[in-house]
This record gives C-alpha cells, structure tokens and sequence, in this order.
C-alpha cells in the first residue's frame, strides 16, 4: 500500500520563496488546497515544545485557519505553554497532522505557484527565476 | 583496585561471563575458568538471574578458523558497561528495504552516519540528497524527525524504473514514508519536498540539529542543479511536474560549497553536517576538505571504494553563527582552492580503467 502522505503545516512554517528579488517578503507561502488530510501521529510534548520557538506563530495560525483547521489555536503564544497539555496536544494537531495532500503554494510577493502533489511541494526554479 | 573496590561489596550481586572468539568453549571448560578466578576478591553474592554487575572474561583465539591456538592469544577482564547495536545492522538491511535506489547505503554505514551526526531524540534531521531516503532511517530509530528533499521528481514520488534486479517499475509502496513505515517508524517522517540543494527554500532559521547526507558523486547518479530556460537543447531533462530544466552542469567542488553554507546557515550551534566526499586517491591531501570559518571539521573516515579511488565520511560540527561574508569566504581564502581538483573526479574515475587498458595492450616506449 502507498504511504499516503501530505505537506504538514511545520513544514509549510519553514519555507519561503526564493524568486529574485522577494527575499524575505517570500515568507508565508499562500496554501491553497484542493484536498486536505487529517492523519493521527503519536503526541509527543517534548517535541512539540522545542518546535514551538521555532515557529513563526502568526503565519502557523494564517496558513491553519485557511485550511480550516484553526482548532482553538490562539493568536498570541502565552507564557508557560510548556505546562499547558491542552494546549500542547493542540499545537501537536495543527503542527503534525494537518496535510495537504494536492493544492498549490503561492509566493506572496511574486504570485509565483509551487504545487503540491501526492503530498509533496515541488519548489524548483529555473536559474532565471530563482535569487542569485 | 581501588576501581573495582566499589563492585565488590558485600551487598551486591554479580555474574562472571566466560566469552571466547574464534573457539568454542563446553560449559564444563566455562565452568573451571570462572572457578579459577576464585582468587578475586568479590565479597558479593552471586546472582545468576539478575546480577547488579556482569563481568566477562573475554579470549581471544585470533583470527583464522583454520588455525586456532591451544591458548588463548591475549584475555581481557571487565565489567559490562553497554551493548552495541549491531543487530540493527541486520534487522534495517537493505535488502529487505521496501523502496531502494541505485546507491542506497548499507545499513551499517547509515546508522555510523547517524551517530557522527549525534542524533538524538526529538532532534530534527534534514537530508537535501534524500534519494529513498535511507539516510532518514537510523535517524528516526534514534527518535529523530525526519525531512529531506531531492532534485529528481521521480525518486521523491517513488516512480519510474525499480533498482532491484528483476524488477521493472517501482510498486505501489515504494516511497520514503513506506520505508519508514516499514519499521514502524512512521511518525517520525515530517516531509520530503522535490527541490535543488544549491537553492534552498527555507526561511532564515537555525531548524536542523543534524545534516546527513550522500550528495551525489557524478557517477551512478548524475550532479545536478536546476538550469536555465535556454539550455533546452535536446537532452535537457525536465522536471515532470513544472518543466523546469535540470542541467548537468553542477561542479561537484560547487556543490560542497553550497552544503557547506547551506549547512552553516540552517544547523543549530552544535549541530552537525555529516556527507561523503568521493576522493581521487593518488592526489588525495587533507588540504582538498571543503572548509568554512562556521563549521569545525571533526573526523575524516576513508572507505576505498577501487585502486585509485576512495570516499571520505566527513563529519563538521558548527561553532559559530553565520554572517553574511561567511558564505563568500572560498572566494578570498587559498586554503580553499585545492578542491577545485574534485570536479575532475567522474574523469578520474574513469581514466583510470581506460589508463590501465592501454598499458596492457601497448608496450611502453619510453
């Protein structure tokens, strides 16, 4: 059986444009999916708190509400999350189990698109497109 | 003494294990030699079952089946500390891997690459030539998230021509994450994503604790970049998904560079970039390392790989944090002109077969 797979919104939180130019005006990639995935992963807190800071959490609460799937996700990350379970386990959901299956991504300043398909974002650039 | 002095107490347990190499022993030849260490000093109980401490008497009968000594040839006495974990290097071999490529990593070498690279869990581990992603296992056995990318569309789909003899077209569960599901290790799969390693698409961050990769050597899988929309002369293969043109124009000493920076500017402090280097022998020097002012070089493995060449396992740890001038340090240092020679490696490799022919059909005139 084919491992199903899909883009998770770590992932998505970690990629940026990189057409001429735009720099980092590349950064959040605008999602625009045609199908979406919710798969289970095991919770693990220890993970989702280191992952935590190294979130841009305004672009992880952008890119999961336009899926649908804010999931009570605050807007502002409070001090002392990493005792909060409740909270944790819903960062976890939004982080890990959320996937873009088929869709495109779209750099912000450029409006140029990547696409995803089968679960896997395709970010090649010819040598003219791409920063130097 | 005084190290053992605290095993030997009257409360605790202990067990005395009789090992030998290269001869087979009976339990009644075990049994005398343990009662010969009657002279130890252990005021211990001992405990079969469940001992506080083992200790092991190991012999060494050498190395040739053929001829093995009456005695032994050297004994060593010690206390068990650890086990290995050399069993893995069977239960991950590839030749029961469901997905392979032309130049997956034996099993062994991956989870040494992985302990270079000091993974550990909860650690996030990036591969940018991630193929089928052999590399991505040890890791995720380790407890590490995984993700890589890769140039070639087809391999991260897990389409096209199959690697194992026999077999034509790759089948339906050959991907990375079947792979990694194959050892239960699912969880552990972020993404893999269809990208060029000399232009990455990350934003500015320190996301990877290690780096653990097989760049390509331009020999069974070709050097690659992606190219320019002129270069669409016949025989330019496209990407299938975007027409993007991947030319074969990326300078292996070109590609270091890039990893280098690219591993300088995205590791963690501490982290580490682990990557073979395929080496041509007879101008080996150590000054030929890829070097760069953020990145410690910590150990330089050779594994030969024919007469005249070799590939290295280079483990680099990071020091210090990346500046912008960093990335154009092999631009103003001579220390970092030596590796220019490696571009030349695929020609090497095979000059020397073609070299070797001509000496064997022609006398030498000179």
């Amino acid at each position: 059986m084919r491992a199903q797979a899909g883009m998770k919104l770590l992932t998505h939180n970690l990629l940026s444009s990189h057409v001429r130019g735009v720099g980092p005006r590349g950064f959040p990639l605008r999602i625009q999916a045609t199908e979406i995935r919710v798969s289970p992963v095991d919770f693990n807190p220890d993970f989702v708190t280191r992952m935590i800071p190294k979130m841009e959490w305004a672009a992880l609460v952008e890119a999961a509400e336009s899926l649908g799937h804010l999931s009570e996700l605050p807007r502002q990350l409070e001090e002392g999350y990493e005792k909060d379970e409740d909270f944790l386990r819903k960062v976890h959901h939004v982080l890990l189990e959320v996937e873009v299956v088929e869709g495109t991504l779209q750099c912000p300043e450029s409006g140029r698109v990547f696409p995803i398909s089968r679960g896997i974002p395709n970010m090649l650039l010819s040598d003219e497109e791409a920063a130097s | 003494m005084e190290k053992m002095a605290p095993f030997l107490h009257s409360d605790t347990t202990y067990k005395i294990k009789i090992q030998t190499f290269n001869k087979t022993l009976t339990q009644e030849e075990k049994v005398k030699r343990i009662d010969a260490l009657e002279f130890l000093p252990f005021e211990g109980k001992v405990n079969l079952k469940d001992p506080q401490h083992v200790f092991s008497v190991l012999e060494d009968y050498g190395l040739d089946p053929n001829h093995i000594p009456e005695k032994p040839l050297n004994i060593y006495f010690g206390r068990w500390i650890a086990d290995g974990q050399r069993e893995l290097i069977e239960s991950y071999s590839v030749k029961k891997r469901h997905f392979i490529g032309n130049t997956s990593m034996d099993a062994g070498l991956s989870f040494i690459m992985a302990n270079h690279g000091k993974v550990k869990e909860n650690d996030i581990v990036f591969d940018p030539f991630v193929g089928t992603g052999g590399l991505l296992i040890p890791s995720a056995h380790f407890g590490a998230y995984v993700c890589g990318t890769d140039i070639d569309y087809n391999t991260i789909h897990g389409l096209g021509k199959a690697s194992r003899k026999n077999q034509k077209w790759r089948g339906p569960d050959e991907n990375i994450k079947a792979n990694l599901r194959q050892y239960g290790l699912e969880k552990y799969y972020l993404d893999v994503l269809v990208a060029d390693a000399s232009k990455p698409s990350w934003r500015k961050g320190l996301f990877f604790d290690a780096i653990i990769t097989d760049p390509p050597y331009g020999i069974r899988e070709s050097t690659r970049k992606t190219g320019s929309q002129k270069e669409i002369p016949k025989g330019i293969e496209k990407c299938p998904e975007s027409h993007i043109p991947v030319s074969f124009n990326y300078h292996l000493s070109d590609m270091f560079i890039d990893l280098l920076n690219f591993a300088a500017e995205t590791l963690v402090l501490g982290g580490r970039l682990v990557y073979w280097l395929p080496v041509y022998t007879p101008e080996y020097m150590e000054e030929i390392i890829p070097r760069h002012p953020c990145l410690k070089l910590i150990s330089n493995c050779e594994q030969r790989l024919s007469s005249h060449t070799a590939r290295r396992l280079i483990t680099m740890e990071k020091v210090k944090d990346f500046e912008d001038q960093d990335q154009y340090s092999h631009l103003l240092d001579n220390q970092f002109l030596p590796y220019k020679g490696l571009n030349s490696f695929r020609e090497k490799y095979f000059s020397g077969v073609t070299k070797r022919i001509a000496k064997e059909e022609k006398p030498s005139q000179e």
